[in-house]
């Protein structure tokens, strides 16, 4: 003890500072912080005086020239003496067109799938386990490739297409479907559809308060059914159905007319939907199976029907447990559609980091618009999913 | 009921067998297949799928398969089902790459030892287990040397790796790596330290908002711009960093989650006891935090071992790499399925054998827990 005592003055300054805590913390992060910054400007410097060498700076000029390369699949209009900078949006587009059709399919797959391996039926629940299980254990590039496979060698080519009510044409060179032409009455449907929703949003809030108040019940469903869908279509009826379809027609060796869904498109978006709605299912099935099962007993035991228990009791509860986990897939799903690169679709990793980044050589400003731009992404729709979050939270005390 | 006298004491008379319409096959059925309506219809759309799809399949894989074979024409005359022969003429190819034929023992020696490897870490009721532990640490490195070469032995390029191999070394390397990396990132997302924080929650959110593919093109194109001028190291070694890096900030969230189930009585219990910080890491924190986070480890090894397959977007010639390369070969056009089904074999047997461990491992780690 005295040794100790007596070594203690001559550990000098800076092992005093180091048993100290809260001066050890500050040391540990200053140095943390240096070695960052050094290993950043370290960096840095090498990427100036690499560039340097070779003769490049940095500038974003290159977005204003002529993108001389096609893109099949387009949401706006572009051609090959569009810009860089419109090649850019085109691919930005084709991206989010891809994740918000994925993430609408797989979410619906998703939860079938869920509900199929809580199904009874013995047959059913096996075969949804088995579907689940291949999917998540085999390569999301893997599933794009054979998908891709399947649509451009074992459908036919244009001549022979598949046709569905000689409207819906399945061909190798992408799926044909009848355009819709609206006349300016449609507006007027449109107008009565949007229209319904607000009411429904403003009736739902209206019978709650109502319910809350007296305990009369209204027949929320029904009503809101008629509103959204039930006026609207009437509306169409009467105004003589304002729509006219243009229908893809066969003209020599492609068809002609009406939209048409690139393979590319649709080999990703099935590969992406169908691998992530395995994931999505088997979070749905744990979400539900979370819920206490005394929960559904005291539900039947209050006397709420069985629709009336899932919808107010198991559901909400559920809910809160999936959304988190949701999200990261819908996350995921809007990361894996970079991989159109490998069955030719273009989107933004194919269209800035691929063609125009092989054309002008602009290796380190491509790369960082196409990282932003995934940040972005990301950032956004998880700052969605966390206010939908909280909203459906639990309120405690 | 002509017999009314009581043969039996109260109480002891045998238990009957239960009613004949509630034991059996076909009870069983009817309770499983056939007991609603809703039922009823599910179990005939799932068997009309079934009889749609299975046989077709089972006599194109198996029955009308053709199995041996020149190329392509000679499977097609024997049958005109799956051509194994192709996989099976490529099945080198498949599982080495371009490695020099000559220098195959390594490769095969290297996955022996893995075996070997493996083996300490997946059960804990080996003998000698804690020295088969600390060859697991050092085998990353024996099979590094092994494969690439030097030091006595032939040196074999990087670029030469291909097929399973390549899926391997890439797989190993990044869950061995990845795990010690990210449970200091998590270690460091929880820290009372603010900028370390903030470092850690930075570098993390970044990688896991942005696609690998992304990072591997960076990793291919843009990193030697970062490097002092005249680097030029390895594709392969440049992946290699990237894969781990990108699994490292998705281990660090699973093990986050895990650090922030502890109790805080936990960290206080060490402190009283005088603790210090790696101290109370290492003993007491960590063993916990890692025994709840398992089944998400796993899951991000599974996620890794499956995102291999996308170098051969950069350019490697992982097994679906090798695959595509050799349909290019005009004797054998056309045969993609066969190629893909072959390597979503191999990726399922692995990923469903890693998935079924993790469900053990819970099943036997869940103690303390149970009621």
């Amino acid at each position: 003890m005295s040794e100790v005592a007596v070594q203690q003055p001559s550990s000098g300054g800076i092992m005093r500072l180091w048993n100290d805590k809260e001066s050890r913390s500050v040391i540990v992060q200053i140095i943390a912080v240096a070695i960052f910054f050094a290993l950043f400007f370290y960096m840095g410097r090498n990427a100036v005086s690499n560039l340097e060498t070779l003769g490049k700076d940095i500038s974003l000029d290159f977005l204003g020239q002529t993108a001389s390369y096609d893109i099949s699949q387009r949401l706006i209009e572009y051609d090959s003496r569009s810009t860089h900078f419109r090649a850019m949006l085109v691919g930005i587009l084709n991206t989010l067109l891809v994740a918000f059709c994925g993430i609408i399919l797989a979410t619906v797959l998703g939860f079938l799938l869920g509900v199929f391996r809580l199904s009874k039926n013995w047959l059913t629940n096996k075969l949804a386990y088995v579907y689940i299980e291949y999917v998540r254990n085999v390569p999301v590039l893997l599933h794009i490739l054979m998908v891709h496979g399947v649509i451009i060698h074992t459908l036919p080519v244009p001549k022979n297409a598949i046709s569905v009510s000689d409207s819906v044409f399945l061909t190798n060179r992408g799926f044909f479907v009848p355009k819709p032409l609206f006349e300016p009455m449609f507006w007027i449907v449109f107008g009565l559809f949007v229209a319904g929703i607000l009411f429904t949003i403003w009736f739902r809030r209206y019978a709650k308060n109502v319910q809350d108040l007296t305990g009369k019940q209204y027949p929320v469903f029904w009503i809101s059914l008629g509103a959204i869908i039930g006026v609207p279509a009437l509306a169409f009826l009467v105004l003589g159905m304002p729509i006219n379809w243009d229908i893809p027609e066969l003209k020599g060796f492609n068809y002609k007319g009406g939209m048409v869904l690139r393979p590319e498109f649709i080999a990703l978006w099935l590969a992406l939907s169908l691998y992530t709605a395995a994931f999505i299912g088997e979070i749905v099935r744990a979400g539900i199976t979370a819920v206490n099962w005394g929960q559904t007993e005291a539900a039947s035991a209050l006397g709420l029907t069985r629709s009336r228990t899932l919808n107010l009791v198991v559901i909400p509860q559920a809910l809160r447990i999936i959304i988190p986990p949701l999200t990261s897939q819908y996350l995921n799903l809007t990361k894996n559609s970079s991989l159109a690169i490998a069955v030719g679709y273009m989107d933004i990793v194919a269209t800035v980091g691929g063609v125009t980044l092989n054309q002008t050589g602009r290796e380190m400003e491509c790369m960082t618009i196409v990282l932003l731009l995934y940040l972005t992404f990301s950032l956004i729709i998880s700052t969605f999913m966390n206010w939908y979050n909280k909203r459906i939270k639990l309120v405690e005390r | 009921m002509t017999d009314t006298v009581q043969n039996y004491k109260p109480g002891e008379h045998p238990s009957l067998p239960p009613p004949s319409n509630t034991v059996g096959p076909i009870a069983w059925i009817r309770e499983n297949l056939f007991s609603s309506p809703t039922n009823i219809v599910l179990t005939l759309v799932c068997a009309w799928l079934l009889y749609k799809v299975v046989p077709g399949s089972l006599n194109w894989m198996f029955f009308d398969a053709a199995f041996t074979g020149e190329d392509r024409n000679a499977c097609k005359a024997v049958a005109d089902g799956a051509c194994w022969a192709f996989i099976g003429e490529r099945l080198a190819l498949f599982t080495y790459g371009f490695y020099p034929a000559e220098q195959r023992w390594r490769v095969n020696l290297s996955f022996i030892l893995l075996i070997a490897a493996i083996i300490p870490v997946l059960f804990d009721n080996i003998p000698f287990r804690k020295y088969g532990l600390i060859y697991s640490a050092l085998f990353p490195f024996i099979a590094g040397w092994l494969l690439i070469g030097g030091f006595g032995l032939e040196p074999v390029p990087t670029s030469e790796f291909g097929g399973l191999m390549l899926t391997l070394v890439i797989g190993v390397t990044g869950i061995a790596f990845s795990l010690p990396i990210g449970i200091l990132l998590a270690l460091g997302r929880v820290s009372n330290l603010p900028l370390i924080k903030m470092i850690c929650v930075g570098f993390i959110e970044f990688i896991r908002g942005v696609p690998l593919i992304t990072l591997l093109f960076i990793a291919s194109t843009m990193l030697s711009y970062f490097l002092p001028p005249g680097t030029n190291f390895d594709l392969l070694l440049r992946v290699l960093i990237m894969v781990t890096i990108f699994a490292a900030a998705y281990m660090a969230e699973v093990i986050r989650g895990g650090l922030q189930a502890i109790p805080k009585g936990q960290f206080e219990g060490a402190d009283s006891l005088g603790l210090k910080y790696w101290q109370t890491m290492r003993l007491i924190i960590l063993p916990q935090a890692l025994k709840i986070s398992i089944p998400g480890i796993v899951n991000t090894f599974i996620g890794l071992f499956k995102d291999t397959t996308l170098v051969v977007i950069i350019g490697l010639l992982d097994p679906l790499g090798i695959g595509r390369a050799s349909l290019a070969d005009t004797k054998w056009t056309g045969l993609s399925t066969e190629v893909y089904l072959f390597v979503a074999l191999f990726f399922f047997v692995s990923c469903f054998a890693m998935s079924r461990y993790s469900l053990y491992l819970e099943s036997k780690l869940d103690t303390g827990h149970k009621r």
